[in-house]
């Protein structure tokens, strides 16, 4: 069989599902979940310690050989999202720094401009930068031009669980990027995470979907599934689509006339 | 002494960044401090003095997407 693993920054990835730390119910399903789902990747956020409560270290919760991805979520500007990644990677947690700016509480669209400002910066600085961004293929090519080490355009916004809404425009990036693309955000069912790797996304990265299901190991193992389903389909090439019908078994040659 | 301590003013007695933390309750292991803009590591926390007038930002890594 072919080597087919996603090369990124320095790290040869196995699994193509990335996941998230937000939203379990508790922080001791996260390692199940990355068992069970095979995930070789996991976003982590920094937050100013609150000192009137007890807080877990979410770090320990996560198995040493699956990479770490803190994101840069809070921040509103380029300057705050490279001061957060800075503190990540002072902190021990590696050179993968996930660009999250938002400026729209409404919507969290992801601010493109400000994520682009942050991503040139951090790329001379070293890091293995993954920008979360809007689809928008000419801001793509300005990212893999400042050395961004993948591009993360979103399905649908952020906890929706709409899936790839932004169909069109992601295929744009698939079809255009040499950078990797990482699905990210919105996809909400493993169907829809076999979808994106179907049109030949590198990766996915899914959090609220995994986090919040009844079940977040089985619901981890299910993406896995599906991530692995679309990337073989991907690969195997598939079949044209066609307006009409056209047999599968010949037309000639019946018993009876 | 007042230090501003993510974003709050606080009056604490003279002491080192490893002291305040012991003050706080803080466990070390997910701490991250960073003073007045610089990231201090753990092994300089005991050697370093907070001053009136610093901002510290006592910081950790949370669950997040």
């Amino acid at each position: 069989m072919m080597d087919d693993a996603l090369h990124l920054g320095n790290v040869r990835f196995t699994n193509r599902l990335f996941t998230g730390t937000g939203k379990f119910a508790a922080n001791a399903q996260i390692p199940k979940m990355l068992a069970a789902s095979g995930s070789q990747m996991i976003t982590v956020a920094l937050r100013r310690i609150d000192t009137s409560a007890r807080q877990e270290n979410i770090l320990a919760f996560i198995p040493k050989e699956v990479t770490l991805l803190p994101n840069t979520s809070g921040a509103r500007t380029a300057e705050q999202a490279v001061r957060i990644a800075r503190i990540a990677r002072e902190a021990g947690c590696g050179d993968f720094i996930k660009i999250e700016v938002i400026t729209d509480m409404k919507y969290l669209m992801p601010d493109n401009w400000e994520t682009l400002k942050a991503t040139e910066i951090l790329a001379k600085e070293g890091f293995f930068v993954l920008p979360y961004v809007l689809p928008d293929l000419p801001l793509a090519k300005r990212l893999e031009n400042a050395g961004a080490a993948a591009v993360m355009p979103l399905g649908a916004p952020i906890g929706t669980n709409r899936g790839l809404e932004t169909k069109p425009l992601l295929e744009l990036l698939i079809e255009n990027c040499t950078v990797p693309i990482v699905v990210d955000a919105g996809i909400g069912r493993p169907s829809q995470a076999a979808a994106a790797m179907e049109m030949g996304a590198d990766a996915v990265l899914v959090n609220t979907a995994i986090a919040t299901a009844a079940d977040p190991e089985a619901m981890g193992r299910a993406f896995d599934l599906a991530v692995k389903a679309g990337r073989a389909a991907y690969l195997a090439e598939m079949a044209e689509e066609s307006a009409l019908a056209r047999a599968s078994s010949p037309l000639t040659g019946f018993l009876d006339a | 002494m007042e230090i501003i301590v993510n974003g709050v003013t606080e009056t604490v007695p003279p002491c080192t960044i490893a002291e305040l933390a012991v003050a706080k309750g803080l466990a070390t292991g997910a701490l991250v401090v960073e003073l007045n803009q610089q990231i201090i590591k753990q092994e300089q926390w005991p050697s370093t003095r907070l001053e009136a007038g610093d901002r510290l930002e006592l910081l950790s890594f949370v669950g997040g997407g």
